[in-house]
């Protein structure tokens, strides 16, 4: 897989902090309130909850697409509050997002989607072109690289969309319901594949509704209700 | 070819497709839009400079000649009178021509205010037309020192208080065209910012999207600067090619006095449209830039 490569000036501490983070929209009730927790370096961590618990919310504060109302927020040792504007690209480019409705473009091809992340950080095509082909290839998308979005399945969409938010080799992988279009088979596949790069070394948060995924991973899971996170359990391993 | 060899051959000739969607629906009607602005800008700019030719036409006209009256002795003709001033002046340093002008061609001068015939009777000032040297005009006190010297009673009339109006009006059709230019361009700018806004919603979706993966402001802003700027240097060719048409024609058909006596458009003018796809794009760049920075500071 290719990347920018991770931030050589690594932080020790937790990839992302949440200290008593709330969050509301306008005048409205909270959607998020108080919320605290730690994504450890290298950890792999199912976010669960009913629709409307705030666990898109959750994320979008993640990849600084929100900004709490309160509460304190750092990514990598960072305050995200008082980062300036010009140091968010970079932050974010150590993020990599696969969305719930993929946001795939849809006037590049399956390959310039997915190369995206590395040309927007400034990488030759020449440096990135090998590596993203194999990448769409390990996706099982090898021979669909040159197809537009529109002529893609669901579960072609879904990879592309996983393939674009890994091809930077991020520090950190967010993924919101990346499981919620495809079947059991498919989704088991796409869970592999968060596991192999997770063993890789990046940290990797889902948020799903899957109960039988997240039972299947045997992975930590946090839940939020209601816009509060309740205290952390395990997925039990199938 | 098999389809994985296929798949290859067509991967190696991969090329990065553009960030932003080729195409808009509403480009066609936009570059109309500034197309017909870069045609104005550059007819309003052609307006100036045959202003400032015929201005400077008409100064240098009026400074290389004086009307000098001569006012007949006792016992002297007025003909006389004048044939005396014209010899007075004919060896004054700066002056290249005296002519003593006749009765008949004096009429001539006054007929535009008095009209035709009727002058017989009236006391018709007798002139005498001193052309000067245009690199080193006669100065008036030189030519009132040499009348005196030879005894000639006249009175010396130098076009300076019509140069005065000449330069008035001139720099007022200049300063017109010029100004007609310059709101020229703030409306193209002012389309151009609109159009940005436009382009940026329509492509919120993409430009939300390549915010999202880590693009910087300044990139982003620079893809509508690009796209923009090349849009309007198409507008700027095709409207100063439309300008640069219709001078050419008009200035062929009329030869050197111009399509207007007033405004003699040249051949030299015509170059200078070359400017106009030039400032087009670069006013295009920068309004494009200034909106989507903007646009993009609302983005989280």
């Amino acid at each position: 897989m290719v990347g920018p490569g991770r931030n050589p000036a690594r932080y020790e501490g937790p990839a992302v902090r949440f200290e008593s983070v709330g969050l509301r929209y306008g005048r409205q009730p909270e959607t998020l309130r108080d919320v605290s927790f730690d994504l450890e370096p290298g950890s792999f961590t199912f976010l669960t909850g009913a629709s409307g618990a705030g666990k898109t919310t959750l994320l979008k504060l993640i990849y600084l697409a929100l900004r709490p109302t309160r509460g304190l927020i750092t990514a990598f040792g960072q305050d995200v509050a008082t980062l300036p504007r010009e140091a968010v690209p970079a932050l974010r480019r150590r993020v990599g997002v696969v969305f719930q409705e993929f946001r795939l473009l849809d006037h590049l091809s399956a390959f310039d989607n997915a190369a995206l992340p590395l040309r927007l950080a400034g990488l030759k095509p020449k440096a990135y072109r090998d590596d993203v082909g194999e990448l769409l290839a390990w996706v099982g998308l090898g021979e669909r690289m040159h197809a537009m979005p529109a002529t893609l399945s669901g579960g072609e969409k879904q990879r592309l969309a996983i393939a674009r938010a890994v091809v930077g080799k991020p520090d950190v992988l967010l993924a919101d319901e990346p499981t919620g279009n495809v079947d059991h088979d498919m989704a088991l596949r796409i869970l592999r594949l968060f596991v192999e790069l997770n063993r890789l070394g990046t940290t990797v948060l889902i948020a799903s509704h899957d109960q039988d995924l997240v039972r299947q991973s045997g992975k930590p899971v946090m839940h939020l209700a209601r816009g509060k996170l309740g205290p952390a359990s395990v997925g039990r391993a199938a | 070819m098999s389809e994985s060899n296929l798949t290859e051959a067509r991967a190696r000739l991969w090329r990065p497709a553009p960030l932003l969607p080729k195409e808009d629906e509403r480009d066609g009607a936009l570059v109309f839009v500034v197309a017909v602005l870069c045609f104005l800008a550059c007819v309003a700019a052609l307006a100036a400079l045959a202003a400032d030719r015929a201005a400077t036409g008409w100064r240098r006209e009026l400074s290389g000649e004086v009307l000098v009256q001569a006012r007949p002795g006792p016992n002297e003709t007025p003909a006389l009178a004048a044939e005396r001033a014209a010899a007075a002046l004919a060896g004054v340093p700066g002056v290249t021509e005296v002519v003593a002008l006749g009765r008949s061609e004096a009429e001539a001068l006054l007929e535009p205010w008095l009209g035709r015939g009727g002058l017989e009777d009236l006391p018709v000032p007798q002139l005498v037309v001193v052309e000067l040297d245009r690199e080193a005009p006669a100065r008036r006190g030189a030519l009132d020192a040499a009348l005196q010297a030879d005894g000639v009673d006249a009175v010396i009339h130098d076009y300076e208080a019509y140069l005065g109006d000449v330069r008035r009006a001139g720099s007022l059709a200049r300063a017109g065209a010029v100004g007609t230019a310059a709101l020229i361009a703030c409306a193209a700018a002012a389309v151009i910012a609109f159009a940005t806004r436009a382009g940026m919603a329509a492509r919120r979706e993409v430009v939300e999207v390549l915010h999202l993966s880590g693009a910087e402001d300044a990139m982003l802003a620079r893809l509508f600067q690009a796209r923009f700027a090349k849009l309007a240097a198409v507008a700027g060719v095709i409207g100063a090619g439309g300008a640069a048409v219709i001078a050419a024609g008009l200035r062929a058909l009329s030869g050197s006095g111009g399509f207007l006596p007033i405004l003699p458009v040249d051949w030299s003018d015509l170059p200078w449209l070359l400017l106009c796809p030039l400032l087009a794009a670069f006013i295009a760049a920068l309004s494009a830039r200034r909106t989507a920075m903007e646009l993009l500071a609302g983005f989280e």
